[in-house]
């Protein structure tokens, strides 16, 4: 056959928007999502995969409470909170939900920092968001503890339903659990920011890779992806 | 079928690419034990496997000597026998099977068929090895704790899985099968985002996704399915493993037990099936998909014969791996779930049998006056074909729900995955080995040895399996310690049963000779060269052969054509490497 100059694979990315792009970038070569990095791409698919974990876990809480055979128990009274002699329900959750979401503003703002290669204002939003994520775990653990001493259990409850406290503790644990993470890992990329590693391209201690910039990026990818999490639990677990 | 990659045959831009940062090992410690080359990988995960399916295949003896000669072996009681059943169930399907397709298969042959130096992760990757190491450990540990392993059957179901009357039900078992699980799936999602990531970013220059060869497309469906399935296997262990150790109660209705009132209350058994089939199911094709892939390449190079249809198979890959995650209560016809389940479970489960028979239908005349070598590979490839039809027809069977009820929990449901998910994959596994063992290591495995190993486990497969669909039928039930004195069953069974249990034995013990092959040609195996096969495909073409660290020495290859330039007239040979530039291309292929 005679050479052709070029297969299609170079021409086509720029002739083409929408589906038919997509279908471009997926029959050319060398990579599926053009100008996606190695680790975002895998971030975007651990999350996808996660999605699922937590699916499993909503899914199965919400069969759990219609088959179960005693009633479940109020939620907008099992998470009121009395201060100063009001009784509101739900504020302590109000309040989890705001900093959490804040916590994704600032999240943001990181990365935009980040890519304006602005150490300082990067590593401190950053550690704005760990310090936001950490405030949401510790309300959880105020939560918890307050639960515990009104005698909730993951095996029984005063109220109603023992899967409520099971799946309680299961889900918003799982969830802070990965709070908790991304706290530390927050962390840790903050301090990598302030030292200049990403401006060196300093290589990683495990990895031995050049450290990047989006390494920002792809932490705040999983963040939102907790912060997302967080508003199902939130509208299946409370408001329901 | 022949012209349609034409499209995508022309000469590849040759676009520089910037080299990517290796780890380079300075130790012993850092290049054959904790190494992140994926080559070294895939030969911990395939030890490991292999090692874990033998201590599987003596447990399968047990079983069957208890089957066969029920009371003669008395150190075999009811409990180790359900021990038995259910770790080698376990081990084979998620410890043996998955590892050794994804991780050992994946591992070794993905960065070498799509031309990259390595995974996209080394690290992620050595870490994904040890973590499923760390889970081999605590499944074999629980041979040796208190009350042995779970005997809960390899679908541990509540509620029996965690109660007194189930070996390892208030023991340790179920907690470190639980735990071993949960670990195996951390594990895995490691290593599975190296390999989907792998073939979607980190492809050599030239190499699109229709020109992968089928066995990168197998392994990457079935590493991205499982990204997708194990979540929910994961879910079930975390809310069982609560359900035994904190006393909780998602699994657990009221139950009397012993005549005593259990402190459980409102959990749903039914939640559990749900929750395990949905990753159950598709782990059938996590099983299945690698071994269509792997299959394709070994007809296709030794049949000298470009694939048929090698865009449907792709979609017929991707069709089959989308359409599992919606026929999982298939295996729930007589839980008590709602009738009409069965009515959509038993449509889609029906309708996936379009896309197997358009990749059974595309190996045969893949085969059609192909010029077939009849080599070790081969005959395993095409046995594989056979039992794999085998078992799929009488997953028709299984599939109707008037029809499964009668044979639901009987012998014929053991006969029908063990054809269609345990010997078919493993016959693709043991070609898949003689097919790259040469290049693993340099060698070729013997021949003589690779023949008796293959005819007896090939008609020792049929003589195992064909009489328990006959068992079935008659009603005997399984995961039964004796049938005992059922009298619907005749005394004829109890021989069959015997017969069945001598094959078994003479059959594993052939898998000793194929141990024992790997071993010895290692050092006496004829030196094979770089290409024994005359194969296209990339990992062939590698400038060394076993390939050294980052695969390619200097320059990753750049790809010009699909992976099925076989027998093209004109040639200088009958086949183009992938990596060939040149004015051949597939089009004399149509006269082929």
């Amino acid at each position: 056959m005679t050479e052709q100059t070029f297969s299609r694979i170079e021409t086509t990315a720029s002739d083409h928007t929408g589906l038919r792009s997509i279908a471009a970038d997926f029959s050319s070569d060398r990579s599926a999502f053009k100008n996606v990095s190695w680790g975002k791409a895998m971030m975007w698919i651990f999350l996808l995969s996660d999605t699922f974990v937590f699916s499993s876990f909503l899914i199965a809480y919400m069969t759990a409470r219609m088959s179960t055979t005693v009633p479940w128990p109020n939620a907008s009274e099992v998470f009121a909170l009395t201060i100063g002699g009001v009784t509101l329900p739900l504020i302590l959750i109000a309040i989890m939900t705001f900093v959490l979401i804040s916590s994704s503003g600032t999240m943001a703002m990181a990365v935009n920092f980040a890519y304006r290669r602005d150490r300082r204002k990067t590593a401190a939003l950053m550690l704005l968001t760990a310090l936001l994520g950490a405030t949401f775990v510790g309300m959880q653990a105020f939560e918890w503890t307050k639960l515990i001493h009104e005698g909730v259990r993951p095996w029984s409850n005063p109220w109603g339903a023992a899967q409520f406290g099971s799946t309680f503790f299961m889900i918003t644990g799982f969830h802070g659990t990965h709070v908790t993470f991304g706290v530390i890992f927050l962390i840790i990329t903050a301090r990598k920011v302030w030292r200049g590693d990403f401006d060196n391209e300093r290589k990683g201690f495990f990895t031995s890779r050049k450290g990047r910039y989006e390494a920002v990026e792809i932490m705040g990818l999983y963040w939102h992806f907790v912060d997302l999490v967080w508003v199902f639990i939130f509208a299946f677990f409370y408001l329901w | 079928m022949t012209d349609v990659p034409l499209g995508h045959v022309g000469p590849a831009p040759a676009a520089d690419v910037e080299d990517v940062e290796l780890y380079h090992p300075h130790s012993w410690i850092t290049k054959y034990v904790f190494s992140q080359d994926a080559k070294v990988i895939a030969i911990q995960y395939s030890l490991t496997a292999l090692s874990v399916g033998l201590i599987a295949l003596v447990l399968s003896w047990l079983m069957r000597l208890q089957l066969g000669f029920p009371g003669v072996f008395t150190f075999i009681d009811a409990n180790a026998y359900y021990q038995f059943i259910t770790m080698h169930g376990m081990m084979m399907v998620v410890y043996v099977l998955t590892a050794l397709f994804l991780g050992g298969f994946g591992n070794y042959l993905i960065p070498l068929m799509v031309g990259a130096r390595d995974m996209v992760f080394p690290y992620v990757n050595m870490l994904s090895f040890w973590i499923y190491f760390l889970a081999v450990l605590i499944l074999v540990a629980s041979f040796f704790a208190p009350g042995g392993p779970t005997g809960a059957g390899w679908t541990l179901y509540p509620p029996q899985a965690i109660l007194s009357g189930t070996p390892g039900g208030q023991d340790w078992g179920i907690i470190l099968m639980l735990v071993s699980l949960m670990v195996f799936i951390i594990g895995f999602t490691m290593g599975g985002l190296n390999y989907v990531v792998t073939v979607l970013q980190g492809r050599a220059r030239g190499m699109t996704l229709m020109r992968m060869p089928l066995t990168v497309w197998g392994i990457f469906t079935a590493s991205f399915m499982a990204l997708l399935a194990f979540p929910a296997l994961f879910v079930g262990a975390v809310m069982m493993l609560f359900d035994r150790a904190l006393g909780t109660s998602f699994f657990m209705p009221a139950i009397v037990e012993m005549g005593q009132t259990l402190d459980r209350n409102g959990g749903s058994p039914l939640l559990f099936q749900h929750l395990f089939w949905f990753f159950g199911h598709p782990e059938v094709y996590i099983v299945a998909l690698p071994a269509f892939g792997i299959v394709s390449d070994l007809i296709s190079t030794h049949a000298r014969r470009n694939i048929f249809g090698y865009r449907m198979m792709v979609w017929a890959l991707l069709a089959i791996g989308a359409l599992s995650f919606v026929v999982w209560a298939h295996h729930m016809y007589v839980s008590g779930m709602n009738p009409y389940f069965g009515f959509f479970f038993a449509t889609t489960t029906l309708i996936i049998a379009i896309p197997t028979a358009i990749k059974v239908y595309n190996w045969v005349l893949t085969l059609w006056r192909g010029d077939i070598h009849l080599n070790v590979p081969m005959l395993f490839a095409l046995a594989f074909i056979v039992t794999f039809l085998n078992g799929g027809l009488t997953g028709l069977f299984l599939g109707n729900v008037v029809v499964d009820v009668p044979l639901s929990d009987t012998m014929f449901v053991v006969a029908h995955f063990h054809m269609v998910m345990g010997v078919a994959p493993i016959l693709v596994i043991f070609g898949a080995i003689y097919h790259w063992y040469p290049k693993v290591t340099g060698r070729m495995l013997d021949d003589t040895l690779g023949k008796i190993h293959f005819w007896v486990t090939f008609l020792g497969a049929y003589l195992i399996f064909f009489p328990m669909h006959y068992l079935g039928l008659m009603g005997v039930p399984r995961r039964y310690y004796e049938i005992g004195e059922m009298s619907f069953v005749p005394l004829s069974a109890h021989t069959l049963n015997a017969f069945i249990t001598i094959v078994a034995l003479i059959v594993g013990a052939v898998q000793l000779l194929f141990v024992f092959n790997l071993f010895w040609s290692l050092r006496h195996g004829r030196a094979s060269g770089g290409n024994p096969w005359r194969a296209t495909t990339l990992e062939w073409q590698t400038p060394e052969t076993p390939p050294p660290h980052g695969n390619w020495g200097k320059e990753v290859p750049t790809v010009y054509r699909w992976a099925y330039d076989y027998s093209v007239p004109g040639a200088a040979e009958d086949y183009i490497p992938q990596n060939q530039p040149g004015t051949q291309s597939s089009a004399g292929m149509s006269h082929g």
